[in-house]
């Protein structure tokens, strides 16, 4: 019963996250592109504001899934960057906090480009 | 000649709304699937033995390995027409992004194709993402210096 | 006596459509028509690397699938009329570069099909010298999504408004008749033309191609028959190229309005290639091939087998760019016109 306790809270909160761009896309003419940027920067924001860190300790590691938690790595990257080496965190912390991600994306979105070829669309 | 305001209104009585409850359920259905394999996978990786921010860290990659994959054999396509933010919000999404526009610009060159292209939907991400990681540096900086009582 | 008349051309030289074919992909053979496509491929890729290159070898396919019915050969033809949806046509001009027949390339997004069966016979009506033409046009839905939209294994929810690029390709052979010993008298004619208006579609939303083009539809409509003699009822079909549900819906009402009668007759390519019942196909089907296919395997059967004897055919072309659509530009229609009639 406890992993159910786990789980479920961090199922509502990615599928809350999820439900509310949809009704973004649905309903306005932002496009699945701004959305994306938009989630991004509302990571940092909730970061900076200091909500991010306790929703994370009270729903668990599964809400950082979605690319809000993208957003909060980086704004948590420039924080203790900028507590470590002053100034130059400001430029140094976004990147190397969200590292592992970009690289694995690019890493495997070239590998997979090499390996396979596209397949034309089906209805 | 017609009217440009009776050609609005022809267009939007004909022009079918979304399916906004539909669409809505299943995004917040597998929205809430994929984070939900985020943390158990999670909870894989401390059991294995990696701290929180490497168990963390490999859940993000995990499942960008996921979306690469399911779109590099040709579903993420098929299944995202149904889940919509669903598989867009998580880091599926991303993965998704970069390997479809990998994959496509292979016919232009591994350079001019895949190396101009790759970042064509997830550049905005990375860059707004960065400038706003910067612009939270800048007033967390001068926050700190005004704490230190340094700044003035 | 002959009436002159303004935006309408009447043929005087008897152009037939002496051999046609039709070629398509996966979806295509699936749909309703698709017995009657000249062939198709489930690959979708007609043996090329590219999806580019795809495009250029189905138009090649058509093509000499038209020319192999009349057991014609590539020097017969005298002028050959092509477009497609790729920039700067490059489809058409790769695909038809081995076969050494003079080219005139068009542009009409996807009032191609009309365009340029409209081009050879004002080319042919102008110089008795031709003899037969050619006029291809192709759309392949992997290249067009590729340039229009977004990368083919992209994972995105599409509009209920949007339509759905054909891969398929659509060849006509024309020829004209001399003299009552001419062979061709059992195949259907083209008797008339009219190019279309730039007409504003009031919408900028890439998604909904059908509803910014069925003003141009109507339009063309409307201006066709106040200049004709003709009505509505003298014909069988109203043929639109690809306006889809929501176009077809637009052009209805307007027609119901301004012109009453024309909207019974009216029909749609687009939403003739796909069986929506099984194919999810959203509005309808969309692209330059699209409207080819459809008079290639549908409608020019039916006329020369005489089913039916008179049709008015007008694709509709989207004029707009990616460009101009991120610039939030309005999308702009085009209906070019050309009438179609049974053998005598």
């Amino acid at each position: 019963m406890d992993i159910i306790y786990t789980l479920l809270p961090v199922f509502v909160f990615g599928g809350l996250i999820s439900f509310i761009a949809q009704l973004f896309i649905d309903l306005t003419a932002v496009t699945p592109a701004r959305i994306l940027v938009f989630t991004v920067c509302l990571g940092v924001l909730l970061y900076a504001i200091g909500v991010y860190e306790p929703l994370y300790n009270m729903f668990g590691a599964g809400i950082s899934v979605p690319l809000t938690g993208f957003g909060a790595a980086i704004g948590k990257g420039v924080r203790s960057a900028v507590d470590e080496k002053g100034a130059i965190g400001i430029l140094t912390g976004g990147l190397s906090a969200s590292s592992s991600g970009i690289t694995a994306a690019l890493l495997l979105g070239f590998i997979f480009a090499i390996l396979f070829k596209t397949r034309s669309k089906r209805m | 000649m017609m009217e440009t305001s009776y050609k609005k209104k022809l267009i939007k009585k004909h022009t079918p709304h979304s399916r906004v409850l539909r669409d809505c359920t299943l995004a917040f259905l597998f929205g809430g699937a994929i984070c939900t394999l985020g943390e158990l996978l999670y909870m894989l990786y401390s059991y294995i033995g990696f701290d929180s921010e490497k168990s963390g860290m490999l859940v993000t990659v995990s499942l960008i390995f996921l979306g690469a994959l399911v779109t590099a054999l040709g579903f993420f396509d098929n299944i995202a027409r149904y889940s919509g933010a669903g598989t867009l919000v998580p880091v599926t999404g991303f993965a998704n992004a970069v390997t479809s526009e990998a994959m496509d610009s292979r016919s232009e060159g591994l350079v001019t194709g895949i190396g101009v292209k790759i970042f064509n939907v997830a550049g905005p991400v990375i860059l707004y993402g960065i400038l706003s990681g910067v612009l939270y540096g800048i007033i967390y900086y001068v926050y700190t210096l005004i704490q230190r009582g340094s700044f003035f | 006596m002959e009436i002159y008349m303004k935006k309408i051309t009447v043929l005087k030289s008897d152009i037939r459509f002496i051999s046609y074919a039709a070629v398509g992909g996966y979806e295509e053979r699936r749909g309703p028509l698709g017995e009657k496509f000249d062939f198709s491929d489930p690959t979708d890729r007609f043996g090329q690397d590219t999806w580019e290159l795809a495009e250029s070898e189905m138009g090649k396919v058509a093509l000499n699938t038209a020319l192999t019915k009349m057991k014609l050969s590539h020097s017969d033809i005298d002028l050959l009329v092509a477009g497609d949806l790729q920039n700067q046509c490059v489809a058409s001009s790769i695909g038809l570069s081995g076969f050494g027949i003079p080219f005139v390339g068009v542009y009409g997004a996807c009032s191609t099909c009309t365009e340029s069966l409209m081009t050879l016979s004002a080319f042919m009506e102008s110089s008795e010298a031709l003899k037969i033409g050619a006029a291809l046009t192709t759309s392949h839905n992997s290249a067009a999504e590729r340039q229009f939209r977004m990368p083919i294994e992209y994972g995105g929810q599409r509009a209920r408004s949007a339509q759905w690029t054909s891969t398929a390709a659509g060849a006509f052979i024309l020829g004209r008749r001399s003299g009552i010993d001419s062979p061709w008298s059992e195949k259907p004619k083209i008797s008339a033309f009219m190019p279309g208006k730039i007409v504003d579609g009031a919408t900028a939303d890439g998604s909904n191609m059908g509803g910014a083009m069925a003003f141009a539809a109507a339009e063309s409509i409307l201006d066709y028959f106040s200049e004709s003699e003709e009505r509505p009822r003298d014909y069988d079909y109203i043929v639109t190229g690809d306006l889809g549900q929501v176009g077809s819906d637009i052009l209805k009402d307007i027609l119901r309005e301004k012109l009453p009668g024309a909207e019974n007759i009216h029909t749609d390519c687009g939403l003739l290639l796909y069986d929506r019942e099984i194919q999810d196909a959203h509005s309808g089907a969309s692209g330059c091939g699209t409207s080819a296919s459809v008079l290639a395997s549908h409608f020019l059967p039916l006329l020369e087998s005489k089913k039916i004897n008179k049709i008015l055919f007008l694709s509709t072309g989207a004029l707009m760019s990616p460009q101009s659509l991120l610039q939030g530009q309005n999308i702009f229609g085009i209906a070019p016109i050309i009438k179609l009639t049974s053998p005598d």
